[in-house]
């Protein structure tokens, strides 16, 4: 089956109780049992909830995974999910990784005595070169944020699997109808599910998909023990956001594409980053890992003072932070995704204060470029 | 203001430009931004959603605490409150603690240097003689779970005070409408609001309200960064529930009371623990410090055969999980809500398998009182 029809066939299409066209929203928290030795499938909803469940295993498919579970937000279950590791235990993670990924690995888990050393993965020897003989996991984001840089996962994967280290991906930007990692050796692939997944700018949820049945087990046991699940409600809307991911993600791609090929024309515009563009570093590497290029790209303005006029101009995308909605959203990462950063840290990345980042919705591409023509020229 | 107007004031007036008496539900992600710099107080919804923070405000006002937190769930935000903690810190902790706590310390905080010591917090000299060098924190259950002793929160908080230590109150059994633990001196207050707060059994929710603004500031840091919110849809669904937080609750345990005192005349009942009996050892300690004893009771019937005869022949009462709501509900905790817990320490506490717990919830208590009886027979 393609992706395509499995976003819509997936064994959760038809409610098996009434034969509804969509799953009902258990709003419950807790079920009524019929025996002492043995409980029913759900006792709790935090440990279980037929709606969380459906999306669970929607997402689960859809990755080529074994197990998907839902958290209150993409931050939530990527703390989950590092959880797995313990004091002592090293992290490789991509330098220009989302700033709140940096903030809960700087802040709060170094706390715990987990370390992590930022190093730029496109380049797998700075990978190899940062693993040590205590690290435990490598932590990519591939096209990553808001630089688009690409990792080769699978070449990476190569080098963690060799010395028993876990890869985590986080795969926000391309979602499986895209990219999926775990066909390509990684471990667990972690999602902010508010983008792109769900699509409309109005649930925030979180994902982690795993194949292997240990890492499942554990995952799970920490879902369920610190709790920070997604609600039925939540839940369902987002069942609904991802029917339409594949039309949603076609769209929005080839918007994308016209507006960066556009950019790379304007004089004012010094530089555009968008794994579509043929000259992008290692478009060849992602072409071989991704089926298409996605729909956010970033470039950098001649001026501060440009920069603040097409952040506060534009009139079809929303000046906001998030991305991967319906509508089109224009971001300052400076200030708004990598805020969490200390400045010298940013720039070091390259995050500088002429970078924009903007994510194409599904507005016609001649009312974006149109929109962008009038701010920028 | 009285707290049952407080809690039906709850988003009254946050509303201005319609009108409506309620607070809207915020489904969105992100806020758009009115100019570079600038924002609506909204940025993006893990950071801070109005709805959220409508229920935020309400508990902390119930609670007269400085500000309030949402979470996925209870253990979301008990495990929330952990992170405040470091390697080789040390808390103090009620022994017949709820199962999930318990799992969360022992299981998942405990690799990172963190140690527990369990004591019966109702004995204050146990609590002072517990206490080490390391030692940061006291967290205790106001009424445990299952065995309804009752903490003296006036004399732990002094404890507390005066040897530098947190004194973190879980609430969940009694809520702010019948014990308001800050006003006694404690620090924090956490609840799984999936019980009384929400009291409907249908919304997972966690709530915390911290009394230091500059507490308060990292306890939000980590809110924001670990992400475990609580959605809008469910935000909402809880401030409704708490709007009829005492009349539940004076209807709850009126039926408990009486069906407290028909269990101590049943030939087929040894034991029962219910605070509102004046020979409940915590009976005196309550009248002083709250303001009513709570709708849980737990008792021991005379044979183990008569435990599932109970669960399973029950009609209105059902045999779940959790507790709290307008259902009653009947649990067996050796083998469900504390089945965490390791036997010995199980038995040592007077969990065994001969105790029921109930959860009293608005039915009218004859008819509670009549399906007892026909179960029992």
């Amino acid at each position: 089956m393609k992706l395509g029809t499995k976003i819509i066939h997936n064994g959760h299409e038809i409610d098996p109780y009434t034969k509804g066209l969509s799953t009902p929203i258990y709003q419950v928290s807790t079920f009524a049992q019929e025996s002492l030795d043995h409980f029913g499938r759900y006792d709790y909803s935090r440990s279980g909830n037929p709606t969380r469940e459906a999306l669970e295993e929607t997402i689960a498919q859809l990755e080529n995974g074994t197990r998907g579970f839902a958290f209150a937000s993409g931050m939530a279950a990527i703390s989950s999910a590092l959880l797995l590791f313990s004091p002592g235990d090293h992290l490789v993670v991509c330098e220009d990784v989302y700033g709140g990924t940096f903030r809960v690995l700087t802040s709060l888990f170094s706390r715990l005595g987990i370390e992590a050393t930022f190093v730029d993965t496109t380049d797998l020897a700075n990978i190899r070169g940062a693993f040590r003989s205590d690290t435990k996991g490598l932590f990519l984001e591939t096209p990553s944020n808001p630089l688009l840089k690409i990792t080769d996962l699978a070449g990476a994967v190569e080098l963690a699997r060799e010395r028993g280290i876990i890869t985590l991906v986080d795969n926000t930007f391309m979602t499986p109808y895209f990219q999926r990692p775990l066909d390509l050796g990684c471990d667990i692939v972690l999602h902010s599910g508010t983008k792109f997944l769900n699509g409309h700018s109005d649930v925030i949820c979180g994902f982690a998909v795993v194949s292997d049945a240990d890492l499942a087990k554990r995952i799970m046991f920490i879902q369920n023990a610190f709790g920070a699940i997604l609600g039925p409600q939540d839940s369902w809307l987002v069942l609904r956001g991802l029917k339409t991911l594949k039309v949603r993600m076609e769209e929005s791609q080839s918007g994308a594409i016209a507006v960066a090929d556009w950019l790379s024309r304007q004089e004012r515009v010094i530089e555009v980053l968008y794994p579509g563009l043929a000259h992008h570093p290692g478009h060849d590497i992602h072409a071989k890992q991704s089926s298409g290029s996605g729909a956010v790209l970033s470039f950098k303005l001649e001026s501060l003072a440009l920069t603040r006029r097409v952040l506060e101009g534009v009139r079809m995308a929303a000046f906001a932070v998030s991305l991967g909605g319906v509508e089109s959203i224009i971001s300052y990462p400076a200030r708004m995704s990598h805020a969490a950063m200390p400045p010298q840290e940013r720039d070091a990345r390259g995050v500088t204060d002429t970078l924009v980042r903007l994510s194409v919705g599904l507005e016609d591409a001649e009312d974006l470029i149109a929109d962008l023509d009038k701010v920028i020229n | 203001m009285n707290i049952s107007t407080q809690a039906v004031q709850i988003g009254l007036d946050w509303e201005t430009r319609t009108g409506a008496v309620t607070v809207p539900i915020y489904q969105t992600a992100t806020f758009r931004h009115p100019g570079l710099g600038q924002s609506t107080g909204y940025d993006y919804t893990r950071s801070g959603n109005p709805t959220r923070q409508a229920l935020e405000d309400g508990i902390a006002r119930l609670d007269g605490g400085t500000r309030g937190f949402a979470y996925a769930s209870g253990m979301a935000a008990i495990a929330n409150l952990l992170l405040l903690f470091k390697r080789g810190d040390h808390l103090i902790v009620t022994e017949d603690l709820y199962g999930g706590t318990y799992r969360l310390f022992e299981k998942v905080f405990s690799q990172y240097d963190l140690s527990f010591t369990y004591v019966d917090t109702s004995d204050v000299e146990a609590v002072r003689s517990a206490i080490r060098p390391e030692s940061r924190a006291l967290f205790v259950e106001s009424l445990t779970n299952p065995l309804l002793k009752v903490a003296d929160i006036a004399s732990l908080a002094t404890l507390c005070r005066d040897l530098g230590l947190l004194c973190i109150v879980d609430n969940t059994f009694l809520t702010p409408y019948l014990l308001r633990p800050l006003d006694l001196g404690a620090d924090i207050t956490v609840y799984s609001a999936t019980k009384y707060l929400s009291g409907h059994n249908d919304t997972l929710a966690g709530l915390v309200v911290v009394k230091d603004a500059i507490l308060a500031e990292t306890v939000y840091f980590n809110q924001n960064s670990v992400g475990a919110v609580l959605g809008p849809q469910d935000s909402w669904l809880t401030i409704r529930g708490m709007k009829t937080l005492s009349v539940r609750l004076d209807r709850q345990q009126e039926n408990a009371r009486r069906i407290a005192e028909w269990l101590q005349s049943h030939g087929q009942v040894r034991k029962i623990y219910y605070p509102g009996l004046p020979d409940h050892p915590g009976h005196d300690l309550l009248k002083e410090q709250a303001r009513g004893f709570g709708a849980m009771i737990a008792f021991e019937v005379n044979d183990q055969s008569l435990v599932e005869r109970l669960l399973m022949k029950t009609k209105v009462i059902s045999f779940a999980e959790s507790l709290g709501g307008v259902e009653s509900l009947i649990t067996f905790p050796e083998g469900q809500t504390h089945a965490d817990i390791e036997p010995e320490i199980r038995i040592r506490l007077g969990i065994n398998n001969v105790l029921l717990r109930l959860s009293v919830g608005i039915e009218d208590a004859d008819d509670l009182i009549a399906d007892l009886a026909q179960a029992f027979e």
